[in-house]
Order: C-alpha cells, then sequence, then structure tokens
C-alpha cells in the first residue's frame, strides 16, 4: 500500500513537471504538446479551462451536432460537428463519461468546421461541441441515449 | 499480409478535399479488466492524429480514450487539388507511431 502511494505520488509530480516543461500549462495551445491534464479532467468546466483557457460559452444555433438518438453500442457512437463559423478548433466532451473531454481537433486556415468520428459514450448523456471561433467559445448539445453503455467492463 | 495501419480516402468536392480515414488502434480506456486474470488492461489509445498538406498542418486531433477502437476520422479542407498528397499520421501513448499517405483524387 505505502509503495504503490510513493510510486503514484512520484508518478504524478513528474507528469506534471514533464508538463511543466512540455509547455501544457499555457492557455491558448491548442496546436501544442497532448493536452494531458484536460483529458484528465473530471469536470467539464476543467477541461474547459485546461483546454481552452475559459468556460465562457455561448449557445450557438450555427453549430449542428449529427449523432445517433439512441445508440445501441455505447463503444461506437459515430458523431459530426460541423459549423459554417471559421473554426479554429472543435472540441467535443460527453458530459457523463469518466473523463467529458473526448476529442479536440484543432483546425488549419483553410479547413472547413467539419469534423466526424466515432466516440464511446459510458451511458445516456449530452454530448456537447465546442467551436473556437474569433477566439470566443461556442457550445451546442445533444442528449444521446445510451442502450449499452462504451466505457469498459 | 500485414494489416494496413491507416486507411485514407481523399476526393475532391468542388474546391473541397474531403478525408476519410480509418486507423487500426485498440483504444484501449484502461477500463477493462481481462477476464482471466481480473487485472485492468492498461490503457493503449493514439494520442494525437496529424493531417498535413503541402507542409501545412491541416487538422491537429488530440484524442482521448472516449475516441472508439479503430478510429475513424473525416474532415473538409480547402486549397487541395486532384494529385495532391494528404499524410496522416499518429502517436500513441505508448510511444507507437505510424504513417501513410494517400492521392487525393
Amino acid at each position: 500500500m505505502k509503495r504503490r502511494t510513493f510510486l503514484k505520488g512520484t508518478v504524478a509530480s513528474g507528469m506534471l513537471s514533464v508538463a511543466a516543461s512540455a509547455g501544457l500549462l499555457t492557455p491558448r495551445s491548442v496546436l501544442a504538446a497532448w493536452p494531458e491534464t484536460a483529458f484528465a479532467a473530471k469536470s467539464i468546466d476543467d477541461a474547459l479551462n485546461t483546454l481552452l483557457g475559459s468556460t465562457t460559452l455561448s449557445e450557438s444555433g450555427d453549430i449542428k451536432i449529427k449523432a445517433p438518438e439512441i445508440a445501441e453500442n455505447g463503444a461506437v457512437v459515430p458523431i459530426t460537428v460541423s459549423t459554417g463559423m471559421e473554426a479554429e478548433s472543435i472540441s467535443v466532451f460527453i458530459a457523463k463519461n469518466p473523463s467529458p473531454l473526448a476529442c479536440s481537433f484543432a483546425l488549419g486556415g483553410s479547413t472547413q468546421g467539419f469534423v466526424s468520428t466515432r466516440v464511446k459514450m459510458g451511458e445516456t448523456s449530452d454530448l456537447i461541441a465546442i467551436v473556437k471561433s474569433g477566439g470566443k467559445l461556442y457550445s451546442a448539445k445533444k442528449t444521446i441515449k445510451v442502450t449499452i453503455g462504451g466505457c469498459g467492463g | 499480409m500485414a494489416k494496413k495501419k491507416i486507411r485514407i480516402r481523399a476526393k475532391m468536392k468542388g474546391d473541397v478535399a474531403e478525408v476519410k480515414t480509418l486507423m487500426s488502434h485498440p483504444m484501449e480506456t484502461g477500463f477493462r479488466k481481462n477476464k482471466k486474470t481480473g487485472e485492468k488492461i492498461p490503457p493503449h489509445f493514439i494520442k494525437e492524429v496529424i493531417c498535413e498538406h503541402k507542409g501545412n498542418k491541416i487538422l491537429v486531433a488530440s484524442w482521448g480514450v472516449a475516441v472508439s477502437k479503430n478510429p475513424y476520422l473525416s474532415f473538409k479542407f480547402k486549397g487541395a487539388a486532384k494529385g495532391d498528397t494528404i499524410t496522416i499520421s499518429w502517436n500513441d501513448n505508448k510511444g507507437e507511431s505510424a504513417t501513410a499517405d494517400a492521392k487525393v483524387s
């Protein structure tokens, strides 16, 4: 027990120092290193703050989430997020997952506001799409019912 | 023949290049248990996917364990033409990586 906590402590502090040196703790570096802290965050707000530097969201009707109303298999839920805005990034959060941040996409200058992928959902939950455009964060959400959870076990 | 790690389909639709890609990867969450030993199967997932075209990063995806096994990804961008090369690479939490390219049709 003692050994495990000791090791956990070392690994945790080790990761933090690596994160700090890799510039992960600086805000607004979407195209920089993999956002470890954001992916580990247990709340949407924490993940938003770490990933995008803010929790201020404006709901937008210009973000479309295409996803099934009911996902038969929570391990493979196909989703498409699209927007007509000039998007710098699109991030997907699944509210009830153990770690809400599922994926984030940094888009190049000539890349359209469109991403399609498949995600795991542990249970019925809101899927929240955040689009960063013009330095501001816009959001849309869709409730997806899950019959068989996809997180594991 | 070895299974291809990254399959890419890139097609021009008007002036937009539509890219669809399928990657072979377990995307293990770390929550599953080995049914025989009862031990947790450690996480093994793609962290980053980078798509490049003419030296430009078209898209950089940051992924966590919530992306499904054998991930599918599709995106669109302007500025490409038929015959151009698209390169897609990924790296995962175990330090493994793969890369593949395809021509836009």
